[in-house]
């Protein structure tokens, strides 16, 4: 009999709190799958953000440190400079790491840290119960845009991927979406190749994942990706934004 | 051993790097940055690691990375800066993670200046940050000190698996003093709980509880931490009080000005003493109640608007008489001035604090 | 001949298998788990190609897909 899936070993046998069609379960299926294919389980060291993947070290199995609001990129350097032969991730949202963790973030990317991020824009602050984020959408509504994101007093989509790809110490930057069985396998195989980048010391590597939340945009999961494809997908088009691997390995 | 001619904060950077320090996280400000300059130049050389972050608040984020994998740690800030710490050091004290942290102090609050001064007092010794917690603070009084309380903060750092701050000031950072840099033997703590050992026993760093009574229990286990600390880790230094009517209560750069003060007394046939706590908290609490008993009148000196004071009143004897002399904004007494403001409280003239 | 196993508690009723299934071969359920959520199933067996598009859509990777060679 041949497996063709099953739940990957770097992820524990526990229920996910997050809500019914969630983006955040299909990201941390693929970052364990990931993490299992490379045969890293017991080197890899995740940083949970503060926001609804805070729980992520319940989810993992393996070693797990859980970052204040915004550090977590900070968190994942002293843990990489320390033990540089860990293999360091941040998990985090965009509330996260676009807004009150904008400048660790930069910094980090801008030194080239050997590290792996995983940064989950779906434009809402999910644990908080949905407020805007910075990648809200212009007219997209939250409990603080009731009347919708209007730019002229709460500004514009910071778009991530872009704003980074043009720091010189960047390795590897690319925008992905778990909209399809189609998007979700070029999203894996960007999150394997930002840990193979790692691996080899090729520098600091980032995959954007367009991820949705149902729950605050007040859709069912189905019309979330729907969303995604049609909306936030015109404001963050996917595609690699920077991509130095080939030429930085063994570079750090 | 030989003596070295060394500035206070570098005296610091080289006791930490002899202390066997793995990382130190830093961000410039006046005035403590040479202990950034002078480790920017020494870690490499032992192959260790300097990383200047880009702020205060990612410092000690990095802080509490590195920690989480038992290395040897360290930051260093002056007071704005360390107000932008506290979070982290929050996070620290409950996550239990052994590090150092170090406060020249500057004038405040705000940007203040680049003066000495002491008006961090409470929010070193009183939790800084939210949550009950405490730090271990070491008050060195002089550049050998700032050298002996940094190896001495990376071992019980480790003992209590806690944060440790060494609590100076503008002054101790910028003075030259010569310095005897004694080698200590380090002892080794268990490290099962760090994460970053590739083992298949997993751990994870965190602060977080969602059940109350987990973070309860969370909470009294550091406590138990804050009372073997009270017992086991006081450290005080007692000057000519066994006899004084009036004692002198500073610590830091204040009091070696009252040390002075103190002898120019003694010249003049006026018994005075000095009682200077060396760690803050564990505040010497017994030692307080003991001498005040004797000396019926106790004048604590701060650069502040009175802090530590408080803590001296509330561990002196109920009879005896709590003084307060402080001057602040950077502004330093001098030791006559000190004399003054004695004479005046054993002439029944000083204001009760 | 491919299958697939469906882990009922896990599941929160989503639908977005049920979108992914190329087959449409998967729907919501009447049956409840513990947490009150209709399960997914799979209403003809035979017509599943074994290409785990469900199970890669699953935010709670409630299916496994085997195949029995």
């Amino acid at each position: 009999m041949k497996t063709v899936y099953e739940k990957p070993k770097s992820l524990n046998d526990v229920h996910f709190h997050y809500c019914p069609g969630c983006g955040h379960g299909v990201i941390h299926k693929l970052v364990a799958e990931v993490i299992d294919e490379l045969g890293i389980q017991h080197k890899t060291v995740g940083v949970a953000p503060v926001g609804c993947a805070v729980f992520a070290y319940n989810y993992y199995n393996f070693d797990f440190s859980q970052a204040a609001h915004g550090r977590a990129p900070a968190v994942a350097t002293g843990i990489k400079r320390s033990k540089p032969e860990t293999v360091v991730f941040s998990y985090q949202g965009d509330g996260d790491l676009a807004a009150i963790g904008t400048a660790e973030i930069i910094h980090a990317a801008n030194r080239g840290e050997n590290i792996t991020v995983i940064f989950v824009n779906n434009a809402i602050y999910g644990m908080t119960g949905g407020q805007m984020a910075p990648t809200t959408l212009v007219g997209q509504k939250a409990t603080t845009a009731p009347y919708g994101r209007d730019p002229k007093t709460m500004g514009h989509p910071i778009k991530v991927s872009e704003l980074l790809s043009n720091l010189e110490g960047v390795t590897y930057i690319e925008r992905t979406a778990i909209t399809t069985p189609g998007e979700i396998m070029k999203a894996k195989k960007a999150i394997k190749k930002a840990f193979q980048n790692q691996i080899d010391g090729a520098g600091f590597s980032m995959v954007e994942i367009l991820s949705q939340c149902p729950t605050n945009w007040g859709v069912k999961p189905v019309d979330g990706t729907k969303f995604i494809k049609e909306k936030l997908q015109e404001v963050f088009p996917l595609g690699v934004y920077k991509d130095l691997s080939e030429e930085r390995k063994g570079g750090k | 051993m030989a003596k070295e001619f060394i500035k206070g904060n570098e005296a610091i950077g080289k006791a930490a790097i002899m202390a066997g320090l793995d990382c130190y996280f830093g961000y410039p400000i006046t005035p403590q940055s040479e202990i950034p300059e002078y480790l920017a130049a020494e870690m490499p050389k032992v192959g260790k690691v300097f990383l200047q972050a880009e702020s205060e608040v990612a410092a000690i984020n990095m802080v509490y990375g590195a920690a989480g994998t038992g290395i040897r740690v360290m930051t260093s800030s002056s007071s704005p800066g360390i107000s932008l710490k506290v979070e982290g050091i929050s996070y620290i004290a409950s996550a239990e993670l052994p590090c150092v942290i170090v406060n020249v102090q500057r004038g405040g609050p705000g940007l203040g200046n680049i003066a000495p001064e002491q008006a961090d007092y409470f929010q070193a010794t009183k939790g800084g940050g939210h949550g009950n917690y405490r730090l271990l603070v070491l008050a060195p009084d002089s550049a050998q000190e700032m050298a002996d309380f940094t190896m001495l903060a990376f071992d019980l750092a480790e003992k209590y698996r806690n944060p440790v701050m060494i609590l100076a000031d503008g002054c101790l950072g910028q003075m030259k003093e010569a310095v005897e840099f004694k080698k200590t033997v380090r002892k080794e703590y268990n490290k099962d709980w760090t994460i970053g050992r590739g083992e298949k026993d997993h751990k994870v760093i965190s602060s977080i509880d969602i059940e109350p009574e987990k973070l309860e229990q969370r909470n009294l286990k550091l406590l138990d931490k804050y009372k073997t600390m009270e017992k086991e880790e006081v450290l005080f230094e007692e000057y000519l009080c066994d006899d004084a009517d009036l004692v002198l209560v500073a610590y830091g750069i204040t009091s070696r000005v009252a040390r002075s003060a103190v002898e120019l007394a003694r010249e003049k046939g006026i018994k005075l003493g000095l009682f200077r706590p060396k760690t803050l908290f564990p505040f010497p609490k017994k030692d307080i109640y003991r001498v005040s008993q004797k000396a019926k009148k106790m004048l604590t000196c701060e650069l502040s608007t009175g802090q530590m004071v408080e803590d001296v009143k509330l561990n002196s004897h109920k009879d005896t008489e709590v003084y307060f002399y402080g001057r602040c904004g950077g502004v330093i007494p001098a030791d006559l001035e000190l004399l003054e403001q004695a004479q005046k409280v054993l002439d029944g003239k000083g204001v009760r604090f | 001949m491919p299958f697939i196993k469906i882990a009922e508690e896990y599941c929160k009723e989503c639908g977005l298998c049920v979108e992914a299934c190329p087959k449409n071969i998967l729907r919501i359920s009447e049956k409840l788990n513990v947490k009150g959520y209709k399960v997914v199933e799979q209403t003809e067996p035979d017509k599943c190609v074994g290409c785990a598009a469900c199970a890669k859509v699953c935010p709670d990777a409630v299916i496994s897909v085997y195949r029995e060679d």
